[in-house]
């Protein structure tokens, strides 16, 4: 437990009689990308808050930077930088001033502030709508200009919950580029994500959330391992046709028993697939529709809890 | 006033200087009903002075208290908003944002104040106040002020949504009109008049009238300086519960 930013143990919280954690054990090492998934409702705001000393646990422990989250809330909070859910700017203020609120309560002293505020809004590019109030800015700079404040004062574990929930693609890829160079910089990294592909792209261990349970835990290869891979979905028009290709087809299995849809194991790129396509033409085998299917949050609790999400399951 | 205090007091400013309808509200309002009572109404009501005389210190516990809304939302906005969660999380003293924002609330109440007392000036107003009892008026003014303010965060704080926010400074912004503050409680029909008689504004006003005046009255001052000590004590203990409990 050396090198660990963040270690709990046994993590429990409840509100009223609905059990939001229910034993939780997490450890993240210095300099790394941790990444909790989980549907909506599954815990993971609970757990940040817990972790950030917004929240008291009701058990368990959890120390942060090498201090307990319930007495040493002072040092937990000088070695953490959070940017939550919801951007938390304030609107009546530029986004020059956010910042410089920041480096003042981070007492930074006014030269290097300045340098500090300077160099942000540049790195964050925002620098030409550093003078107009924070009220006017997208949901991408908000988020941007959130994270920034976050970094003011260089905390050493940053807590990132959903950072690219609600973002356009181009937003969410530049929050990624932002986020990889952070870890870069040695920082670690806590984050929250409700999309399998964000975890597998930044993470270098994922722990998977459900109804307050950590279902797995490990690095983004283990884990996949235990779910299905990505395939591609035929539907023939007869029985005949779907034997056919079921003999053609190493691996490929009948999607349920009373249709004819057949599974076919295989990467989903263009030219496995066009392989795919043209060894059923040359045995004149009928496609009548066809997709290609990636895995993604719920296919992974599928396989690891043997039910849909339960944000599926509210449906 | 701590560093972190100071701080957010900036931050405090930068938004009532950008929110300015908000302060013209605060100000022309108490104007407006002041002008409405002594020019059309005030003639009307017997109450043994110059009806201005009677009416300024109620309508500047009036004015005190209608600024208190903006308070409110203030709060309340900041709650919802998110960033109270980013300053909680960060190294920063609990109270900070909280009497940052009193402060705010009792500045901007001295500048609406003294802009309620130049009218009364314009109106014929002429207290016949020694200094020092000038001295004890602004001081019982920042601090009613002052325990209101308290009572006003923990409103915004306790109240779900800026609308309700809103509301529940209404019995707060009300209750000087239920008072001595337009008419003596002793003309007041029954009921209503024992009701202006113990609720806390009535002795309040009267201090603050008895201080311009030149008569200021011992008993009334306790049982006021008391009630703004209670109301600011409440205010305060349920405000810092409050924003300790929402996260």
């Amino acid at each position: 437990m050396r090198n660990s930013a963040i270690a709990a143990s046994g993590l429990r919280k409840a509100y009223q009689d609905n059990l939001v954690l229910d034993g939780i054990d997490l450890d993240v090492e210095t300099g790394t990308i941790f990444s909790l998934l989980g549907p909506n409702g599954a815990g993971k705001t609970t757990t940040v808050n817990v972790l950030t000393t917004l929240i008291r646990a009701d058990g368990g422990t959890a120390r942060v930077a090498g201090h307990d989250v319930a007495t040493q809330t002072k040092a937990v909070r000088a070695a953490i930088g959070v940017t939550g859910q919801f951007a938390a700017v304030d609107e009546l203020l530029t986004g020059q001033e956010n910042l410089q609120l920041m480096a003042d309560l981070k007492r930074l002293g006014s030269g290097p502030a300045k340098a500090v505020v300077t160099g942000l809004l540049a790195r964050f590019d925002l620098t030409e709508s550093a003078q107009k109030l924070a009220s006017t800015y997208s949901g991408g700079m908000r988020r941007k200009l959130d994270l920034a404040m976050t970094l003011v004062g260089r905390p050493e574990i940053i807590f990132l919950d959903e950072p690219t929930t609600g973002l356009d693609p181009r937003s969410r890829r530049t929050m990624w580029d932002i986020i990889r160079q952070l870890a870069a910089d040695g920082v670690t990294i806590f984050l929250t994500t409700q999309y399998l592909e964000e975890a597998d792209r930044l993470a270098d261990r994922i722990a998977v959330l459900d109804q307050g349970h950590l279902v797995a835990q490990g690095t983004p290869a283990e884990l996949k391992r235990q779910i299905p891979g990505s395939h591609v979905r035929l539907q023939f028009a007869s029985d005949v046709e779907l034997d056919t290709a079921m003999r053609l087809l190493p691996g490929s299995a009948r999607a349920a028993e009373d249709d004819l849809i057949l599974r076919v194991p295989s990467d989903g790129g263009a030219k496995s697939v066009r392989a795919l396509l043209n060894q059923l033409d040359d045995h004149s085998v009928d496609v009548e529709e066809f997709s290609v299917h990636t895995p993604d949050l719920d296919d992974v609790f599928l396989a690891l809890t043997g039910r849909a999400s339960t944000k599926e399951n509210a449906r | 006033m701590s560093a972190d205090a100071t701080i957010m007091l900036r931050r405090n400013f930068k938004h009532t200087l950008r929110n300015p309808v908000a302060v013209f509200n605060a100000i022309l309002l108490p104007i407006v009903i002041m002008l409405m009572f002594v020019g059309e109404i005030g003639g009307a009501f017997n109450v043994g002075v110059k009806y201005v005389e009677y009416a300024t210190p109620g309508m500047i516990v009036l004015t005190i208290c209608y600024g208190l809304s903006a308070t409110a939302l203030a709060v309340n906005s900041d709650m919802a908003k998110g960033i109270i969660n980013r300053f909680k999380v960060m190294d920063i003293s609990r109270s900070a944002v909280l009497s940052a924002q009193v402060v705010a609330t009792v500045l901007r109440t001295l500048v609406a104040v003294a802009a309620i007392v130049g009218v009364a000036f314009a109106l014929g107003f002429r207290p016949h106040a020694s200094f020092p009892e000038w001295l004890g008026a602004i001081g019982l003014i920042v601090l009613i002020s002052f325990a209101t303010s308290w009572f006003t965060i923990a409103l915004g704080l306790a109240a779900k949504t800026p609308e309700s926010a809103g509301m529940a400074v209404v019995p707060l912004i009300l209750l000087p009109f239920l008072s001595s503050a337009i008419v003596p409680a002793d003309k007041m029909g029954p009921g209503i008049r024992q009701f202006a008689e113990y609720q806390p504004f009535t002795p309040i006003i009267e201090t603050l009238r008895g201080l311009l005046t030149g008569h200021p009255s011992a008993s009334n001052a306790i049982t006021a300086l008391a009630w703004c000590a209670g109301i600011a004590l409440v205010g305060y203990l349920w405000s810092l519960a409050t924003f300790t409990r929402r996260a």
